[in-house]
């Protein structure tokens, strides 16, 4: 059986900043608690000469020459922006700091 | 609490995290131009950017080779371990220095693990700091926070975003606990950045100016009471960004903390930030757990599997170590252990290589950077570096070495040198500053001082060689300092057996 609890969905839903009601954490505790279970089912099968897998695809080592290429014009870049105060980006200030 | 008092009850344990901008051409992930390269600094906000440094959808890393490079060169100098197979990490956060939502880092495979550093403190003590680890990952963004009083986060109206930072290729350098440095624990968090800025400095893998954010560094500092095992609880001060601030940041939390301690209370876990202007440390965030940011393999990036061969061919292009250097110059140098030492502690060791190296005796290089050049910096209020390059000061020295300068005509070329009348050369022409070696010119005026002293030639005559002092003074003053005054004592006591 999962153990996951009310207070971990709460915690989880506060760093991915979603706002959940009393009444959706009572009920996503219920459906994380059998995703885990799912997902935990792997565990009954994988043994310990299957190494775990991130990439489904076997390479490595792909990368690129140190050269400079293309930027986007200010315009560009801050076309999508909600606001801007001349050429940068302007974010509602929050309590919190660089990690 | 008083250092010494905090130190009677407790033990420090530091740990410290440094970030060192790399200097690729390239940003980590994407073709942007790499601020932290050569001297490309301060661009025009958001012009070093492509979709991918602002997380637009549809734009993919592709890890920049050269970066690969220098953080295998960094790991090796590190003396740590290059794993056979890396790969990067999402690290999950909201706040808008980065435009995913996420940092590429690296988590649980990281490029360089188990190190160790050799750090030498003022007195001469000799720390082997352990290194965890040395893994990958990209800065973030610029944030500038308007409104409210300091410019600080508190009391901000909005903040203003620059993005030119986010993607530079970043080695965050951590070291495990470290224990037994005890009183000497301050100087050693300093020493060691001082050691970490020296060692990318040799392998030209970062610009590594701390004024330009290009090193950078958090400590974590925790006391534990006398006899007890456990460690206790730690703060972490962040981008302390100064050798000296870093050093009294330290000082500053163990009294801190030993004060709280002391008086039975207890200490929060928690990121604090540094004060300056007050030398003080004041709450940030509560840390959060690795847990909190919820890492998870970077399915956009492939693993990165250095080929033995590639770490063979960097290992032994290594250059040599700051450490080895160091020994290796004490001894061609012939300096005395308080001399090399203060030469060291001075941060000019590089300039006296390079001013050695452009012709001039380390003894004469070593006399002009730690004297004139460092009191005129001093007063200044500067690096001595900033004033004089090592070819200047390699030149004056040859012109004294040769007799071409006095010292105190040299004195008068560097001061017009840092003035910026041009070249020793050029200064010497403009301000007519070299040594009158014409015997005749000196000779007139030695005669003259005779004339003016007569009593100083009979006593010079009866052996007292002392009186003709006050002659070569009356010489060298009516020659405005511009002449030999060891050649003028020859020439009055010639004058005196006549």
């Amino acid at each position: 059986m999962s153990e996951i609890t009310p207070e971990q969905v709460a915690h989880l839903a506060n760093l991915a900043r979603i706002d959940l009601t009393e009444d959706e954490i009572a009920k996503l505790t219920g459906e994380l608690g059998a995703i885990v279970d799912s997902v935990a089912k792997v565990s009954e099968v994988a043994t310990p000469d299957v190494p775990a897998t991130s990439h489904p695809i076997p390479l490595q080592n792909v990368w690129r020459p140190d050269e400079i290429g293309d930027v986007l014009t200010p315009e560009e870049a801050l076309a999508g922006a909600p606001e801007r105060d001349g050429d940068r980006f302007k974010v509602s200030a929050i309590l919190g700091e660089e990690q | 609490m008083d250092f010494d008092k905090a130190l009677e009850m407790f033990e420090p344990v530091i740990g410290l995290e440094v970030h060192v901008e790399l200097s690729t051409k390239s940003k980590m992930f994407s073709s942007a131009p790499n601020p932290a390269y050569g001297e490309a600094f301060g661009a025009e906000p958001n012009t070093q950017i492509t979709p991918l440094d602002i997380g637009l959808p549809g734009s993919l890393p592709v890890v920049n080779e050269q970066a690969v490079r220098y953080s295998i060169q960094l790991g090796l100098a590190l003396g740590c371990s290059i794993a056979e197979s890396s790969r990067f990490a999402r690290k999950n956060y909201f706040y808008p220095d980065l435009g995913k939502n996420y940092q590429i880092s690296q988590y649980d495979e990281p490029i360089a693990y188990e190190g160790s550093v050799e750090v030498e403190l003022e007195n001469g003590r000799v720390f082997h700091v352990p290194i965890e680890r040395a893994h990958m990952e990209e800065d973030a963004g610029k944030l500038t926070h308007v409104g409210g009083a300091t410019g600080r986060i508190q009391g901000a109206e909005y903040s203003l975003v620059d993005y030119n930072r986010a993607g530079v290729p970043l080695v965050e350098i951590v070291t495990k606990p470290i224990v037994g440095a005890e009183a000497d624990a301050p100087e050693l968090a300093r020493a060691y950045v001082s050691t970490i800025r020296d060692i990318v400095r040799a392998l030209g893998v970062s610009n590594a100016r701390m004024e330009r954010g290009n090193l950078r560094c958090d400590a974590n500092v925790s006391l534990r009471p006398r006899g007890q095992e456990k460690f206790g609880t730690r703060t972490e001060t962040k981008n302390v960004n100064s050798f000296r601030s870093i050093e009294r940041a330290v000082r500053y939390e163990i009294q801190r903390q030993a004060a709280i301690l002391a008086a039975g209370g207890t200490i929060q876990q928690e990121t604090r930030h540094w004060h300056e202007d007050t030398g003080t440390t004041s709450p940030g965030r509560p840390k959060s757990d690795a847990d909190d940011y919820r890492y998870f393999p970077e399915p956009d990036l492939l693993p990165v599997a250095p080929p033995a061969e590639l770490i063979g061919q960097l290992r032994a292009a290594l250059p040599e170590s700051p450490a080895a250097m160091r020994r290796r110059l004490k001894g061609e140098w012939g300096f005395t252990d308080n001399e090399f030492r203060d030469v060291v502690n001075s941060g000019l060791l590089a300039e006296l290589v390079d001013t050695v190296r452009a012709g001039a005796t380390p003894a004469a290089a070593r006399k002009w950077w730690t004297g004139e050049i460092a009191r005129l910096a001093n007063a200044q209020g500067v690096e001595p570096s900033s004033l004089v390059n090592p070819q200047q000061v390699a030149q004056i020295a040859q012109l004294v070495e040769s007799g071409e300068l006095t010292d105190r005509l040299a004195r008068q070329v560097l001061e017009g040198v840092i003035a910026g009348e041009g070249t020793p050369g050029e200064v010497i022409e403009k301000r007519g500053l070299r040594v009158v070696s014409d015997d005749s010119a000196l000779l007139a005026a030695i005669d003259e001082a005779l004339a003016a002293q007569p009593d100083v030639l009979a006593k010079i005559k009866d052996g007292k060689v002392q009186a003709a002092g006050a002659v070569i003074g009356a010489v060298m003053k009516a020659m405005k300092g511009q002449a030999d005054a060891a050649r003028v004592r020859e020439l009055v006591l010639e004058r005196a057996a006549q």
